[in-house]
């Protein structure tokens, strides 16, 4: 098994993200799928593929659950098993990780696997009420601690554990904001500064407004077949040689440790194992940045750096795009978005750019294995994927 | 054995509502829950008994809420934190009657309790916070 393709990623598409107006979830989803049907024009969608796993966090913003059943629909497959899988910012990680369980329990030879989320249209105010559903209710939500806060309360921990600083975590939004400019779906598309960020209205103490990842509305998917199939569909696939999934208490409180997610360092430790790479043969990861903070937690949780040096690790350039180790190309949540539903095949989406030479501007040269890692809430759920191109 | 509370969250509360902080304690292996389950993680036993625990602390971690939701939104900002208790235990709460600056890693508090507001349909639970000793 080791090292050996479990799956191949034969396309992907992804929708615009950012505020889409007047788009409901099932027609944003249905732009991610048609972009990826449109690159796989040897797929013939109806009779190939064979289930759907769709990723989506919250039916409190359209009034819509049965999001399985509709994004079929919308999408021209309608009557193939379609499943919604939800485990709140980690849904769509969770979406690509059950349908890698379906085609190897061999029951479905193609799945088109994705997520999506439509944000926008609410206020921030009932946004961050539906995202907090994602934390423990009777003893984090009832007291008003808000999704920001769990991880201002890491961050805390962090710098006071670490001694890690505000300006390391602005260094993330900077760096990300200016990947985003290279990303024509990014949903914000402008360089910030050090002193913006530091100088942005207090979210949750010590993370600032550019500290937070965005409200977005978008869509991702992604084709996945066995790999001896996969050459039907494409020359050029990227493997899946590494999954992971984990979880962790729902409440950060009973967590041995408040500076990093062990459901992350385990999904990690299970990818890397089932893959037989180690994490300095990683080329490029797309990395859980929904807050500053998270971004230099995950550095450490997959072993980029040791835990502490996250601050400094961003400090030293190495993970912008010329580094040598470049993180969130696509601009990350930060700065391409985070309609959370989406974000685990958003990321995915951007490792098949890279890894098909297709990324254009922010293209990394010679990126042959990628790295993706989606936390659900405050890290509740976490799933590490490793990826390679092996053409 | 059928006159002991249920060992559930909703207990948990009604023991606040009587100003007093319970936790489950595992018959078999030892194992202190707060808050209370009906299964030890540990050993699967479901046999607890209740233990008082002392509501002081220690500050872990804090943060200043600013962006509140809508039914926090008339107090924001305000603190919350997650506080170490004895046994090990930990537990997160609202931080009140401190200013910015006393507000700090380390400090010691206790908690505090109220009774449920009445406006709220679900859940009618009292509500709990730390404070300074």
């Amino acid at each position: 098994m080791k090292g050996k393709p479990l799956v191949s990623m034969v396309s992907a598409g992804i929708s615009k993200f950012g505020k889409n107006e007047g788009l409901y979830a099932r027609e944003l989803f249905a732009e991610a799928v048609k972009e990826a049907f449109n690159r796989c024009p040897r797929l013939d969608p109806k009779s190939d593929i064979k289930a759907m796993f769709v990723g989506h966090m919250g039916e409190a913003y359209e009034h819509q659950g049965h999001t399985g059943a509709t994004t079929a629909d919308w999408s021209g497959l309608l009557n193939i098993p379609a499943t919604r899988t939800e485990a709140a910012c980690a849904s769509s990680g969770v979406a690509l990780r059950s349908g890698i369980y379906a085609v190897l329990s061999g029951l479905a030879d193609v799945v088109l696997v994705g997520g999506v989320e439509k944000m926008t249209h609410r206020s921030t105010a009932e946004v961050t009420e539906y995202l907090a559903m994602a934390s423990d209710y009777p003893f984090e939500q009832y007291h008003g601690i808000t999704f920001p806060g769990l991880y201002a309360l890491m961050a805390r921990a962090h710098m006071k554990q670490y001694g890690t600083n505000e300006t390391q975590l602005a260094l993330v939004a900077t760096k990300n904001h200016y990947h985003g400019t290279l990303n024509p779906v990014a949903h914000m598309q402008k360089e910030i500064s050090v002193e913006t960020v530091l100088n942005s209205r207090p979210v949750a103490s010590p993370l600032k407004l550019y500290d937070c990842s965005l409200i977005t509305d978008g869509a991702s998917c992604l084709i996945l077949t066995k790999p001896e199939l996969a050459s039907k569909f494409t020359d050029a696939p990227v493997n899946i040689i590494g999954t992971g999934q984990a979880s962790d208490t729902i409440g950060l409180y009973e967590r041995a440790s408040l500076t990093s997610l062990l459901a992350a360092k385990l999904a990690a430790k299970n990818a890397y194992d089932m893959s037989s790479i180690k994490s300095d043969k990683v080329n490029i990861a797309e990395v859980h940045d929904c807050f500053t903070i998270a971004e230099i937690i995950a550095y450490e949780d997959l072993g980029f750096c040791s835990a502490g040096e996250g601050g400094k690790l961003v400090e030293s350039g190495e993970t912008r795009l010329d580094g040598s180790i470049p993180i969130n190309t696509s601009g990350g949540l930060k700065a391409k978005g985070h309609p959370v539903g989406a974000t685990g095949t958003a990321q995915a989406y951007e490792l098949y750019l890279q890894l098909t030479g297709q990324a254009d501007k922010r293209q990394v040269k010679n990126a042959r294995i990628g790295l993706s890692h989606n936390v659900g809430g405050s890290g509740a759920t976490a799933t590490v994927h490793i990826f390679r191109s092996d053409n | 054995m059928s006159n002991i509370q249920p060992f559930t969250i909703e207990q948990f509360y009604k023991f606040l509502a009587q100003n007093k902080l319970m936790a489950g304690k595992c018959k078999k292996c030892g194992k202190i829950h707060l808050p209370p389950r009906p299964l030890c993680d540990k050993c699967f036993s479901e046999q607890f008994k209740w233990l008082e625990i002392s509501g002081k602390g220690r500050l872990l971690t804090y943060t200043l809420i600013h962006i509140a939701p809508v039914q926090f939104q008339s107090q924001a900002p305000y603190a919350v934190g997650i506080i170490q208790l004895q046994n090990g235990l930990k537990l997160p709460g609202m931080i009140k009657d401190l200013t910015q600056e006393q507000l700090k890693i380390g400090i010691e508090l206790k908690i505090a309790f109220a009774q449920c507001e009445t406006v709220q349909t679900w859940p009618r639970w009292p509500r709990y916070w730390f404070q300074p000793k």
